[in-house]
């Protein structure tokens, strides 16, 4: 008898396991637009969390108007997106890439203030969500059970992901944009423009969160007030993960989503992010270029 | 040298400014709600005043400021409500633990060498790592709070800092005098000039001889000092702490805004930051309680701050300083 206990036991963990590592995916892609925008611009975007809050509603409203699915709404959110980082950048922010960071925090700190407040004068403080006929169903594989929504939501991100990856290895604009990385001097002296490819890339990291934003409506409902606790997670995955690394963020992502379902489960739930600030500090601590980064 | 020559002006309008703000409480229309706006410029300026030292003066950014503020309150409050510790003593005690704590931090992060905007980012992580455990340290009261009973207040008790909200008043403001002339003090010394040399190129003072790992902890700590002696005060003019708002990040931004608006690194800006962000926040509360629509007032006081921060980065203060030709000096 205690053998099948065990065995259900362990079935139960596997299941939160997994449930976390789906979340986790999205997570990922979330902040993968961050590791991209810190990485080239090396600007730190505290407005990233509001950025995809402000895409959470973009898809509600599609829905509401249009009865869109978010999956379907998802191309033209990401699209508005990164045209809106585009000018973003281009119009406002590279005015200030130069300025020390306590500036360019502030900076950023207002531009979240006031999409947070925009957004709660057009939608008020209740939360928001899209009905979804699809929303109880789930694939059983096995022992265990995956709900539809988390692995539409995680197959997408991984798509999105992978996407990226194809435009930085093999696109000019984006082995231009490595270059401006790795040396922004050398760059310019090669006659690239830097500033232009500076708003591609923040648009890029808006799409990021456009896309994030649509896959993670699929999975819990929107309200104004959530999009700084996302803007921190955005943080801890891209450090924990390493900065400028796309499996790192992917991988960072899946640590925080399968520790916050584990410590959810295991510990009271108010534990679940003590636990992504001790691995943050551990990590800054001891491995400062995070898991995959480079020094 | 300008400010040589300028020197009894200076002298002379601070007087003026001191006088006139020790005067406030006594005015005919200056009643409660008056006041309580007051303490609350007061503690945006001595807690700016605080964190000013140890980003405005040694170029370290610390995004975590309300750990030491939480730190300071529960140390005092817990002392104060189960054992009877007077207020004056539990502040001290909060001041050390929390010395301790600012230089653990920083002492872990630049041997490490964990800089720039990763120190920023840890210095988030220790104050929200805290927060979560005072949320379940049920000695504090964890998420009920912490209530201090609250005694009448027919007479001030300065020494148990029970009372009313002038006497409180006078308290922020001594301090904040306080502060001002140790900044002052300590920009006049070899390690004000240490940190400013560490400040402006972290290596070229290393390679001068400075201890540059000593000097940076040394910051830390007297910031958090600092800081988590205006907890206490806030503790005791609160009444009640919940670590959700006494730890949030929110009162970090808050402490640090301040001092971005008025002139980082500069001795007036926290005060004058603290006074046009105060006077922003009652302006705004007003307009968006007037017309009630929900965020309204979020959105005013975002827009204006993003666009003092766009327009004049360096802070209100040396642009002030220009205007009225006080000369170029940084401080």
């Amino acid at each position: 008898m205690p053998m099948a206990r065990l065995r259900q036991r362990a079935m139960i963990y596997l299941n939160i396991i997994v449930a976390g590592l789906l979340t986790g995916a999205v997570y990922g892609l979330m902040a993968l637009g961050l590791s991209v925008i810190f990485g080239v611009i090396r600007i730190v975007n505290f407005a990233h969390g509001e950025m995809m809050v402000l895409a959470m509603y973009a898809a509600v409203v599609l829905n509401r108007w249009l009865g869109l699915d978010p999956l379907t709404a998802l191309p033209l959110v990401t699209a508005a997106l990164f045209v809106a980082g585009y000018a973003l950048q281009r119009g406002f922010l590279n005015r200030y890439i130069a300025r020390p960071d306590h500036e360019q925090f502030l900076l950023l700190l207002a531009v979240a203030t006031v999409l947070t407040a925009s957004l709660l004068i057009g939608f008020g403080p209740d939360a928001r969500g899209v009905s979804l006929a699809y929303a109880y169903d789930s694939y059983e594989l096995g022992a265990l059970l995956l709900d539809k929504v988390r692995v539409l939501a995680a197959a997408g991100a991984v798509a999105g992901a992978a996407a990226l990856w194809a435009f930085f290895r093999f696109s000019r604009t984006g082995t231009a944009i490595r270059a401006c990385a790795d040396n922004q001097t050398g760059a310019q002296v090669v006659g690239l423009d830097v500033k232009r490819l500076y708003a591609v890339t923040f648009g890029l990291g808006a799409a990021c969160v456009g896309a994030a934003g649509c896959l993670l409506l699929l999975l819990i409902d929107v309200e104004p007030y959530i999009a700084a606790d996302y803007t921190l997670l955005a943080f801890i995955i891209v450090i924990l993960g390493g900065l400028g690394s796309i499996a790192g963020a992917l991988l960072g992502g899946i640590l925080v989503g399968v520790s916050e379902a584990l410590a959810g489960f295991v510990l009271e739930p108010s534990f679940k992010s003590a636990f992504s600030f001790a691995l943050l500090i551990l990590v800054l601590l001891v491995r400062p270029q995070g898991l995959l980064g480079r020094r | 040298m300008t400010i040589g020559r300028r020197r009894p002006v200076v002298l002379l309008a601070s007087a003026l400014l001191v006088s006139a703000a020790a005067a406030l409480p006594l005015l005919p229309f200056v009643d409660n709600y008056v006041v309580s706006v007051l303490i609350v410029a007061l503690f945006a300026a001595y807690f700016g005043q605080a964190w000013n030292i140890v980003t405005g003066f040694a170029g370290q950014l610390s995004l975590g400021h309300a750990l030491y503020v939480g730190l300071g309150a529960y140390a005092a409050g817990a002392l104060f409500f189960h054992w009877g510790v007077p207020p004056w003593l539990g502040m001290l005690a909060g001041a050390a633990g929390a010395a301790l704590a600012g230089a653990v931090i920083a002492a872990l992060s630049f041997r490490f060498r964990v800089g720039g905007v990763y120190f920023a980012l840890l210095t988030i992580a220790f104050a929200e790592f805290t927060r979560i455990l005072f949320d379940h340290f049920s000695w504090v009261g964890a998420t009920s709070g912490l209530y201090l009973p609250v005694a009448n207040r027919a007479h001030d008790d300065l020494l148990r800092l029970r009372g009313s909200p002038a006497m409180f008043y006078y308290v922020l403001l001594a301090l904040t005098l306080g502060g001002l002339a140790l900044s002052r003090h300590l920009l006049s010394r070899r390690i004000g000039y240490y940190w400013q040399a560490i400040r402006e190129d972290e290596d070229a003072a290393q390679a001068l001889g400075i201890d540059v790992f000593r000097y940076k902890v040394a910051a830390m700590g007297l910031s958090a000092a600092m800081t988590a002696v205006g907890g206490a005060l806030l503790a005791f003019y609160d009444n009640v702490l919940f670590p959700d708002t006494t730890f949030a990040i929110g009162r970090s931004v808050e402490i640090i805004t301040a001092p971005i608006i008025g002139g980082l690194g500069t001795l007036a800006g926290p005060l004058i930051g603290a006074v046009a962000l105060t006077a922003l926040g009652e302006v705004t509360t007003r307009l968006g309680s007037g017309l009630a629509i929900d965020g309204l007032k979020q959105w005013l006081f975002g827009a204006a701050l993003l666009a003092v921060v766009a327009l004049q980065p360096a802070g209100l203060w040396p642009w002030l300083r220009s205007r009225l030709g006080l000369g170029g000096d940084r401080r």
